[in-house]
């Protein structure tokens, strides 16, 4: 006999648990980052925390490599991804394989991997091809913006990838090329504007991936968000969990915008661990 | 240019077509496989460039074993148990036909605590379940002391459960569309043919869910081997995990040996690809039933 089709007694409560479990410890930090001033609550660990000029020195730093991770995923993604729906969708696999990757390669090799080979030139045939590029601030922080785009590229691919599947993309390339657009042209006029959507929210899990971000910038040795905070930890006891409540409104915000716009899309997976 | 010919396209143009390509494979190969080659090379090489298969013998010494086992240990618990809550929740929240409400919060809250880890996670459970955190306090007050009783939010217990705060949102996320893959026909035509609930779920929700449900647990425990940012930022690098021993060794030779850090690197990159396969293997058998 079936049951009948009601909320049971166990969905509730494994309901509440999950709520509990999500909820207490976002409470019990919006707690203790008020209690800053003895006696009272207050907001005195949110104004130490956002005037301290470090938090503006890293949060910005962190913003504009977050920018430029997004520009330059957006880049490097957008016509792949077109490319193979359009002439090499046998190859897709091997493309998802190389999307898989760094899940395969977690940030902490990737790291080490990364300082190893580019700290030495790297050589082709004994001919120098690639400076030493930890050496130098700007070669570091191109390292360091190669590997966000690496981070992010396994959900920035499933985006656009979901963004392409949804549009006819071989009859908006013939239609466009019927009327003498040259490949440039469909790109930017034909097919980024349709993948509006699935672009956004590449970049909302990029930015709140890239923002937090620890591993990368402490081993390269970069003014991060992260580090920041982490050193924050070891030295003040209030200001970091209001920092953490600040995170977690940002990353919320992020996730929010995502789902509005995306109509439910679930199963994104997640990063920077 | 649409339809297929008979005759290949031209060498022109197979040639353009693959240099669309090439920025992607470019890019690969210098961020991901060169660093990962180069990793796994030293894995192989003496300190004088000479191959070696030393390094592989010295990954069997305590200190490393221990730390392998600890990630293993710690991986496989939040998996485990990040995989049952979060299995339940999902099931509350599409066949336990909870509200329409709880179910579109509980979701958007599973995005976003699948990517809150790292550093704030771990300030997050220090003001919550630290020695001076909400809950320590709370607790007190009803006269439970906490730490007294052996808990500590540094050790195994407290990273772990740090660790299920971004497990098993991932978990609810990735068992929404395998649970509302269950055709409702299937449930109809059992319990046409007399099957109660119990049967129901032992001979067709479950086998036909299990795929879904392990792959899922693996991703879980590859996500939870690889955290490096939660587990410094809670325990301050003292607790031994692989990823922990990668992070000081690359800090300073910790090890004595960097070629021995490149073969504990390589080891780790063995275990997720690993894992990263039999998810994938186990995504295409859930996969049959999607059809």
């Amino acid at each position: 006999m079936s049951s009948i089709r009601r909320v049971s007694f166990w969905s509730w409560l494994w309901l509440l648990l999950g709520a509990l479990y999500f909820l207490l410890p976002l409470y019990g930090t919006f707690d203790f980052s008020l209690r800053a001033t003895r006696g009272t609550l207050s907001l005195t660990a949110y104004t130490n925390a956002l005037t301290d000029p470090e938090f503006l020195r890293t949060f910005t730093f962190s913003l504009r490599m977050a920018v430029i991770t997004i520009v330059a995923s957006i880049l490097l993604i957008v016509p792949t991804a077109y490319w193979v729906h359009l002439r090499l969708p046998h190859l897709r696999p091997l493309i998802e394989f190389i999307t898989l990757l760094p899940f395969v390669i977690p940030a902490i090799v990737l790291v080490f991997g990364v300082i190893k080979l580019y700290s030495r030139p790297v050589a082709v045939a004994g001919i120098d091809v690639v400076p030493p590029l930890t050496n130098s601030v700007l070669g570091t922080n191109v390292l360091l913006v190669g590997g966000y785009v690496v981070l992010a590229l396994p959900y920035m691919y499933r985006a656009v990838d979901t963004g392409l599947r949804s549009m006819d993309v071989r009859t908006l390339t013939e239609a466009a090329q019927s009327l003498g657009a040259n490949w440039l042209t469909i790109l930017v006029r034909v097919i980024l504007p349709n993948l509006r959507t699935a672009l956004l929210s590449g970049a909302l899990l990029t930015f709140a991936t890239v923002i937090g971000e620890l591993t990368l910038a402490t081993f390269l040795a970069r003014p991060a968000f992260g580090p920041y905070l982490a050193l924050l930890g070891n030295h003040k006891t209030y200001e970091p969990s209001a920092l953490a409540i600040i995170s977690f409104g940002i990353t919320w915000a992020a996730m929010g915008v995502i789902q509005a716009i995306s109509r439910g899309n679930t199963g994104q997976f997640a990063a920077g661990r | 240019m649409a339809s297929k010919l008979s005759v290949s396209p031209p060498l022109r143009s197979r040639v353009w077509t693959w240099l669309g390509l090439a920025p992607f494979f470019l890019f690969a190969i210098a961020l991901l496989i060169l660093p990962s080659m180069s990793l796994f090379i030293g894995s192989f090489q003496d300190s004088a460039g000479a191959f070696t298969l030393n390094n592989l013998r010295n990954l069997i010494q305590p200190n490393i074993l221990d730390a392998y086992w600890l990630s293993i240990r710690v991986s496989a618990v939040t998996a485990l148990g990040g995989g049952v809550l979060g299995f339940l929740i999902a099931y509350a929240i599409t066949l336990g036909y909870a509200p329409r409400w709880v179910r579109s919060i509980l979701t958007t809250f599973s995005g976003v605590a699948s990517n809150f880890a790292g550093v704030p996670l771990a300030f997050a459970f220090v003001s919550t379940l630290g020695r001076t955190g909400f809950v320590t306090v709370l607790l007190d007050g009803l006269g439970l002391d906490l730490y007294r009783s052996g808990f500590n939010l540094y050790s195994f217990a407290g990273l772990s459960l740090t660790y299920m705060y971004f497990q098993f949102p991932l978990m609810v996320l990735m068992m929404i569309p395998a649970l509302e893959g269950l055709k409702r026909e299937w449930r109809e035509a059992a319990d046409n043919l007399g099957a109660t609930d119990t049967q129901y779920w032992r001979l067709i929700g479950l086998p036909i869910l299990l795929p879904s449900i392990l792959g899922a647990m693996i991703l879980l425990f590859g996500n939870a081997f690889g955290a490096y940012a939660t587990a410094l930022a809670l325990t301050g690098g003292r607790i031994n995990l692989v990823t922990i021993l990668i992070g000081a060794q690359i800090r300073g030779d910790v090890l004595h040996d960097p070629n021995l850090g490149y073969a504990l690197a390589f080891g780790m990159v063995i275990i997720m690809a690993l894992s990263i396969a039999l998810y994938s293997w186990l995504q295409r058998r859930a996969e049959r039933w999607l059809r």
